[in-house]
């Protein structure tokens, strides 16, 4: 959303026009693509199911938007899986999709809460001791190059083996992978201050922790919640991959995994768009608590 | 040689001897207490050691290397001390002895993994996000209309795309590489379009007082003003990519392959073979940023955070 601002200043919006309708025209523009992707590419198998029998290509179109098991579904199929998993089936049930989320949810929460701790410490830390900056900040990048996601199944199998399991290893996950843009981001913010405003703090003798508390964390606070909104989507992304290897009972990625065993590409789609549902809801969260705190501490917006 | 450094050296010297013996004794036999005042002792020692080094600019360069071996060490000596078991967590030691041994291996799975589905997907992915942002800059309505989707796009968890893609492209690289197309797509399209908003009105008034065209306007001024940001998104797309790779052969592979080592090896609870691979990815996904970010060091040197370096 910030590259759009950016892209408006920068003059290359027309005045007097809003992001509503070319929003609309392109996600249309994307459903169509779907419908006719979903033809072509379920199309020879329906072809192959009809045989000799003669067919018109109203019912080619017909056919392959409401097979059992579409190479790919179209959008209304995975609609009706989505009312049917989240509207019709009871919460508790194994087959709602709520449950499922929920899941997934509790653990990138738990995980999510972590990170932020652990990489806001990590940030304070580098900020205030040379020798952390020097020797930490490197390998905080580092950790990064290390495709943790891959090997989250690994985590969460090796961990149950001794005894770790349910919530705790796919939080763990999730909190290795949002550390990051959150240390990242509040060292940027908590070095935000200018020169003029620490060495008016020095003038008033401040200490080190009022310079940290009443000027360095202030300063940091937008910083920071731009880096919660990364955090928050990769630590979902994290806990959806923790829950891949074969012993996951419930969650999103067990979602996925299951139907990709038994060709459900329906029940795939679905627990996709769940989660696409849950990370734009968890967004939009971070982005009400940021407008509510910036407008708390006297931002003009 | 000033003194801060005198002393660094020295203690980075003795550090190195402490460390030496330290691994002589926890490899011999049981160790007890002492040892363990003995690690402490190097801790402070380490702290000290690299507390004067990174003051000087010298070897402040190198005080991450020291850092890291120093982890390698605490691990290697808390493994061995505490004798915890393989399967939680193997020795660097043993880590390393597993990667000699079975080069041949390591080397057919990173051919499979990352020669063939990584690096084709990257330059697909990249290729084809700045290629769409170029194609819509002279589009403000599209832009407007593909920004907060292809932002939206960029926070899912796309990963989950990994089992159709399987479904569509079969179990070989072609799969593992759509995967990696479609990750690294969004994130180039959005800084790309990012980036080519760079420019501030003033610089594009000069490029029009040039009666500068279009296309000499965007390869003077626009593009490298994006240059930032579009190595943004290849380095945030080069550990997107082995992720997604990864993550792809777990849903079905050939008998080769990084991701695929990692899952059975893991089932057979072979964890030095795990960790090999491990070591092997991380090494890779660290060459290929470093090297992105050497190139966008030369590229973009105008820019302020290189500049004040110097």
């Amino acid at each position: 959303m910030a590259a759009a601002s950016i892209a408006q200043r920068g003059g290359i919006a027309t005045p007097g026009s809003g992001r509503a309708l070319p929003v609309a025209v392109v996600t249309l523009a994307i459903l169509l693509v779907w419908y006719l992707g979903a033809i072509w590419l379920n199309a020879p198998q329906v072809i192959d199911r009809y045989g000799d029998q003669p067919w018109t290509w109203q019912q080619l179109a017909a056919d392959s938007w409401s097979m059992d098991r579409p190479v790919l579904p179209a959008p209304h199929q995975v609609m009706a899986e989505l009312n049917k998993t989240v509207f019709q089936t009871a919460v508790t049930s194994k087959r709602s999709l709520v449950y499922h989320g929920w899941i997934t949810l509790s653990a990138t929460l738990l995980g999510f809460v972590l990170g932020t701790l652990l990489g806001i410490l990590l940030a304070v830390g580098i900020v205030h001791v040379r020798t952390l900056e020097t020797s930490l900040m490197p390998w905080v990048i580092t950790s990064q190059t290390i495709p943790i996601l891959a090997i989250a199944p690994m985590v969460v199998v090796v961990m149950g083996s001794v005894g770790l399991t349910g919530l705790l290893p796919k939080a763990l996950i999730s909190m290795y992978l949002c550390f990051f843009p959150i240390t990242i981001g509040m060292v940027k913010g908590l070095r935000s201050p200018d020169v003029l405003a620490t060495e008016l703090m020095h003038t008033w003798n401040a200490t080190q922790t009022q310079v940290f508390w009443k000027l360095r964390w202030p300063a940091a606070v937008p910083y920071l919640f731009a880096s919660l909104k990364v955090a928050i989507a990769i630590s979902l992304v994290g806990a959806i991959v923790g829950e891949m290897p074969t012993g996951a009972q419930a969650g999103i990625g067990a979602r996925l995994l299951s139907g990709s065993y038994y060709g459900q590409t329906v029940q795939i789609w679905a627990a996709l768009v769940m989660g696409s549902v849950l990370a734009g809801a968890l967004i939009a969260l971070i982005n009400l608590a940021e407008r509510l705190t910036l407008r708390a501490m006297g931002a003009q917006t | 040689m000033s003194r801060q450094l005198a002393t660094g050296l020295g203690l980075a010297a003795l550090l190195l001897l402490g460390c030496w013996w330290a691994l002589r004794l926890v490899h011999g036999g049981p160790v007890g207490p002492g040892f363990w005042l003995l690690v402490l002792v190097l801790v402070a020692v380490a702290w000290l050691a690299l507390d004067r080094l990174s003051a000087e600019p010298v070897t402040a360069r190198i005080v991450p290397v020291l850092f890291g071996a120093w982890l390698l060490f605490l691990w290697e000596v808390v493994v061995a001390g505490f004798d915890v078991p393989r399967v939680l967590l193997p020795a660097p030691s043993a880590i390393g002895r597993t990667i000699a041994n079975s080069l041949g291996l390591l080397r057919a799975d990173f051919v499979q993994t990352f020669v063939r589905a990584v690096v084709p997907g990257w330059v697909m992915g990249c290729g084809a996000g700045f290629v769409v942002a170029l194609l819509i800059d002279r589009s403000p309505f599209l832009q407007r209309g593909l920004l907060p989707i292809g932002n939206l796009v960029s926070a899912l968890p796309i990963i989950g795309v990994a089992p159709i893609m399987v479904m569509w492209f079969g179990f070989d690289w072609q799969s593992k590489a759509a995967v990696v197309v479609i990750m690294t797509f969004f994130p180039m399209l959005v800084n790309t379009i990012a980036g080519l908003a760079q420019t501030s009105a003033i610089e594009r008034d000069l490029m029009h007082s040039y009666a500068a065209s279009y296309w000499q306007t965007l390869l003077a001024l626009r593009l490298p003003a994006a240059m930032p940001f579009i190595f943004n998104a290849l380095k945030i797309n080069a550990t997107l990519a082995l992720i997604g790779a990864l993550v792809a052969e777990f849903f079905g592979t050939p008998i080769v392959g990084m991701g695929f080592r990692i899952s059975t090896e893991v089932g057979r609870m072979n964890l030095d073979l795990v960790w090999a691979t491990i070591a092997v990815a991380a090494l890779a996904g660290s060459l290929s940023y470093g090297l992105l970010a050497l190139i966008e060091r030369m590229v973009t040197f105008w820019h302020p955070s290189y500049r004040r370096r110097r």
